[in-house]
């Protein structure tokens, strides 16, 4: 017997009885023999919960998790404060153990939540609406993309180098599938260069990405950037941003962005070694109907009751199969509500402190860190929570001698930009202490 | 009887009240614009609501009381596997060690979870008679394209240009047309057999010089296991083509038979299906590709290795790679857990289940023919396609049958998929289900095909129960209201 | 089910209203009536050319997305505007609410189409 298969021999040989077969092997029969599998899986026979539970801890335990260490590693992935509430509600079994709200009835709590959620982001980044999520950050960027492909009925897009660099490797590997055209503006003094993106726009531009703050931390000018990339017809301005950083900064909204992704992770959601995080989009009305992915919306019920079902289902998989926006068929359900839970438990104040708090001790970090002078800013220009520094020392070197005093370092930006050799991107959350950054500059000056 | 709960967050919003809590901020503190230029910064306060922390537990507890869960009772959706979650998966996903692990840290500093990576990709080789895995695809759909973009790098790496059509069954996952068209392939779509199998003259008449690959499930939509699928391999190999196998319904057949045994070159696993993570209202899932040696060359990058220390690496050296498909290297989290139902269930557990799931679905159709009416009535595997009702003359429809079992407490089967059958109604018990719970299901099931007779009006203005009853999807489609405008 | 006199027709359920080098195009009262009730029109823009059976519109319902093709080649003169704020003027009156107002590129095209006598007789021969 096994704890998730609840019938006995005795259930069993009934159920045969009723459908008049004398063994379990006769089911399988309609499998021809060539290729009926005749040997055990060579996997290893079951176990119970308790030696399960202690292979898997002695799996864990082989690594060093950052809630034992001081982490000031970000480049898209943070590790921020997550409120105990988050698990509370997530691990609600009529949450995690539902599926795609296709039965409204039995399904409010799911849609509800959803809709929560779409107002929040909505709000937060400024726009008309948004989806119920995506994967992740990196292929939202793409998600973006090529629904501005379909908008515009256009096929080249043009993707900043400040863009997170895994972004733009998701965008060319769906780029290269669909022949679609990806050309990449360069960065100056670390921030898209806007003349170069001038010379870029033609009547040829689908859209125009950029990242903000971008990846080496830097705040850019999403304003004139947009205003350039809609001198062209038709030209979706995306903008790929931390939504941490929203609670200070102009939103995408109001700087003439037409479509909003990010990477979701920061809203509550564990480092997880990668995943599963969320990927969030919003847009401007005119992308309604273009969206990719799901989207709930409120309605009335027989009775007249306010309440909420999945809608335009229209552009979806399941009705326009090879012409759908997209082939994508859920969310990221659970990190939606994890997300949502977040954002109403930091609410307004508390979302703008943990923001505050991140670029205080950013700034105090930078200061700090560059003020001996063996570690130089990369670049000399604003940033919100992030930041870049050269020295004449290996990055490698850095970070093993940091981790021997339990403090994780920063991002090796030689490792996707070859002329940043031994720059290293530190984040700096809320987290952080004043004490840690205190000793990640003596651990750094002893370096050599 | 509860309190009918209808409140949104927004509502419950005061000013000053909070749910959360940080510590002093311990640097000096400088005025904002002093650290970042005032043209950056916004001027208007975040439109977010201000509620306690008892408000949030409370208001979402509520809503969780409006939903159904696997956990809350039998969940029959064809299609989606909704087998039972063990609590074990989501203890081991919680570990330090996994769930606050930063995906950049030195590889020193994750050995374990690249350990669990390695032998979570030879488990998932084994069960499928692949050669290799990648882990990274986010959802099935993910994965689909992600092994149709490996079968497009296959061709293109030949010079093989002109394969430029994926071949399709009608009965087939809106999602693999879908799929198809994302990767630049042109679609054909070929007719099945009545009884849901591929029409062999079909596939031979559409597979040619053109033909970059065949999707197929197997068993396919109509929970039927494809005995030609030896000889739809050669049809679609002889013509240069590879075969992708959807792995949406391979809890019918763990330890049974594997799709590399059967011919297919690139597969995908949803493993919220098959290895009980949970579904989480819509995700997130997981969908692993696998593959043939043939293909291993052009895996998203990257891979994990295992070197002869016994030190395990992220793999980037991989040439031929189609590149990045998704953000770091999958969906860990989820893969924690289906590694953990793998080691619990074990081999003898895995063949268990695929016994036992299929032996529960042929006794529902056992019990249920003389009342529903069922198109294609031979041995079925995981899954059972009804076309409505048996008496046709009620008028009552899928749609009904599926909103009156609401009022009996089920979640109703998948319903109008697959598309061949007229009024479908597919069920998929799992393995994780008791003969009693199945009996109480199919009396139920009896139950409405007698009122269906006797009353068809309660079925037409069904659900009478539940707390909302066919929220207007028209409504919400001609005048969209997507977000709370308060 | 609703034929209008006057007008031409295509077997995938548009009709033709021709008005000198100009035509009025939209869906049949058979089309509306089989794609129940439509929540969204997808419309294309004025000076997009079409051939002769190109897809220039997508109409929506809750369950379903059906292509709107063209039955005679053109340009797109006019969209009408009335269904983006009230799609469900299809339902009402699928005559009265025509889609989108060509120029004609070939006036021979029209002689391929159906009358309204062959439509119905083409509806009858569908059920």
């Amino acid at each position: 017997m096994y704890p998730y298969i609840p019938n006995t021999p005795q259930d069993e040989q009934e159920m045969l009885q009723a459908i008049g077969l004398d063994s379990m092997d006769l089911l399988f029969e309609d499998i021809p023999k060539d290729v009926r599998l005749t040997r055990p899986l060579n996997i290893p026979p079951s176990k119970s919960e308790l030696e399960v539970s202690s292979y898997l801890k002695s799996l864990a335990d082989k690594n060093c998790s950052v809630s034992r260490m001081a982490c000031f590693l970000g480049a898209g992935a943070y590790d921020h404060y997550i409120p105990s509430v988050i698990d509370a509600i997530i691990s609600r079994s009529e949450f995690y153990t539902s599926y795609t709200p296709y039965q409204p009835e039995i399904s409010q709590g799911t849609l509800q939540y959803i809709f929560e959620y779409q107002t929040l982001i909505s709000n937060l980044t400024g726009m008309d609406l948004a989806n119920a999520s995506l994967y992740d950050g990196g292929t939202a960027v793409t998600e973006a993309a090529l629904m501005a492909c379909a908008y515009s009925r256009k096929g080249e897009i043009i993707v900043s180098a400040g863009v997170n660099p895994q972004a733009r490797r998701i965008l060319k590997t769906y780029a290269h599938a669909q022949n679609l055209k990806v050309v990449e503006v360069e960065t100056k003094e670390g921030v898209t260069d806007a003349e170069r993106l001038n010379e870029l726009i033609s009547d040829e531009t689908a859209a125009v990405i950029v990242q903000n703050p971008n990846f080496f931390g830097l705040l850019e000018d999403l304003k004139t950037l947009g205003e350039i990339a809609h001198k062209g017809k038709k030209v979706s301005m995306i903008a790929s941003v931390n939504p941490i950083s929203l609670a200070l900064l102009k939103k995408p909204g109001e700087l003439g962005v037409d479509v909003v992704v990010g990477e979701g992770q920061p809203l509550g959601i564990p480092l997880q070694f990668g995943g599963p995080y969320l990927g969030f989009m919003a847009v401007k009305k005119d992308y309604m109907r273009k969206l990719p992915g799901r989207i709930a919306g409120e309605t009335t019920d027989l009775d007249g009751k306010r309440s909420y079902v999945l809608t335009l289902s229209a552009r979806e998989q399941h009705i326009r199969r090879e012409k759908a926006t997209s082939n994508i068929c859920s969310n990221q359900g659970l990190n939606v509500l994890a997300a949502t839970v977040y954002m109403v438990t930091m609410g307004k104040e508390g979302l703008r402190e943990a923001a505050n708090q991140c670029v205080q001790k950013a700034h105090y970090a930078f200061n700090e860190l560059t003020e001996s002078g063996k570690y130089r800013p990369l670049f000399d220009k604003p940033f919100f929570m992030e930041f870049a520094l050269t020295s004449d020392v290996d990055a490698d070197k850095i970070n093993k001698a940091l981790l021997e005093e339990k403090i994780i370092g920063g991002y090796d930006l030689g490792r996707d930009y070859p002329q940043y050799k031994n720059a290293v991107l530190y984040a700096v959350t809320e987290k952080r202490t004043k004490e840690e950054i205190d000793k990640l500059r003596r651990v750094l000056e002893g370096v050599k | 009887m509860m309190k009918y709960y209808n409140k949104l967050i927004f509502e419950l919003s005061k000013p000053g009240r909070k749910a959360y809590s940080l510590p002093a901020l311990d640097v000096d503190e400088k005025p904002l614009n002093n650290l970042i230029p005032t043209e950056f910064l916004t001027d208007k306060e975040l439109n977010f609501p201000e509620v306690s922390e008892v408000d949030v537990i409370r208001h979402y507890t509520n809503l969780s009381n409006k939903n159904y869960g696997v956990d809350k009772g039998f969940y029959p959706l064809g299609s989606c596997t909704m087998k039972y979650n063990p609590k074990i998966n989501e203890a081991a996903a919680r570990y330090d060690g996994f769930a606050n692990l930063h995906p950049l840290q030195e590889e020193a500093c994750v050995q374990g979870a690249l350990q669990l990576m390695y032998e979570l990709e030879k488990s998932l080789c084994e069960i499928a008679g692949m050669d290799r895995f990648t882990l990274h695809p986010a959802a099935g759909a993910h994965g689909e394209i992600t092994g149709i973009m490996l079968i497009k790098a296959y061709h293109d790496k030949r010079g093989d240009f002109k394969r430029n059509k994926i071949i399709v069954p009608d009965s087939a996952h809106g999602t693999n047309p879908a799929t198809a068209a994302m990767a630049g392939y042109s679609i054909v779509e070929i007719k099945s057999y009545e009884n849901g199998l591929v029409d062999l003259e079909a596939l031979r008449e559409a597979a040619g010089e053109d033909t970059a690959g065949l999707m197929l499930t197997n068993p396919n939509t109509l929970g039927l296991y494809d005995r030609g699928v030896k000889e739809i391999a050669n049809i679609v190999h002889e013509a240069g083509g590879l075969l992708y196998y959807d792995g949406a319904n391979m809890n019918a057949i763990m330890g049974h038979a594997r799709p590399g045994d059967m011919g297919f070159d690139t597969v995908h696993y949803n493993l919220h299906k098959t290895f009980s993570t949970p579904h989480g209202g819509g995700g997130p899932g997981s969908g692993p590709v696998g593959c043939k040696e043939i293909l291993a060359e052009f895996l998203p990058v990257p891979l994990v290795g295992k070197r002869e220390d016994g030190t395990y690496f992220l793999d980037y050296d991989v040439p031929d790679s189609i590149g990045k498909v998704k953000d770091f290297y999958g969906h860990f989290g989820i893969l924690v857990r289906a590694y953990t139902y793998i080691l619990m269930m074990g081999n003898d557990g895995l063949k268990k289940a695929s016994e036992m799931a299929v032996l529960s679905t042929n006794y529902i159709k056992e019990k249920l023919k003389d009342y529903y009416h069922l198109p294609i009535d031979t041995l079925a595997k995981h899954e059972v396609v009804f076309g409505g009702l048996k008496d046709k003359s009620t008028g009552v429809t899928t749609l009904d049958i599926a909103k009156r079992l609401l009022d009996y407490g089920y979640h109703p089967p998948t319903v109008y998929f697959p598309l061949i059958i007229d009024q479908a109604l597919m069920i998929e018990p799992t393995e994780t289900e008791s003969k009693e719970t199945i009996d109480g299901f199919i009396d139920a099931m009896i139950a409405i095909a007698e009122e269906a007779k006797s009353n068809p009006e309660l079925l037409k203005t069904a659900p009478h129960n539940t707390i909302v009853r066919r929220p207007d999807e028209t409504k919400a489609a001609r005048n969209p209201v997507l977000k709370y405008e308060g | 089910m609703k034929v209008l006199e006057g007008l031409y027709y295509s077997k995938s359920h548009e009709w033709v209203k021709v008005d000198g080098e100009e035509a009025f195009i939209g869906i049949t009262d058979y089309a509306q009536e089989h794609m129940g009730d439509i929540v969204y029109v997808e419309l294309p823009e004025v000076d997009d050319e079409f051939e002769k059976e190109d897809s220039f519109a997508v109409v929506e319902s809750v369950k379903a997305a059906s292509d709107v093709y063209l039955p005679v080649s053109g340009i797109i003169l006019a969209v009408n505007q009335a269904l983006e704020d009230d799609p469900a003027i299809l339902n009402a009156d699928a005559y009265e609410n025509w889609i989108v107002k060509i120029a004609l590129n070939d006036k021979a095209e029209l002689d391929e189409l159906m009358t309204s006598e062959e439509y119905e007789k083409f509806l009858a021969e569908e059920a």
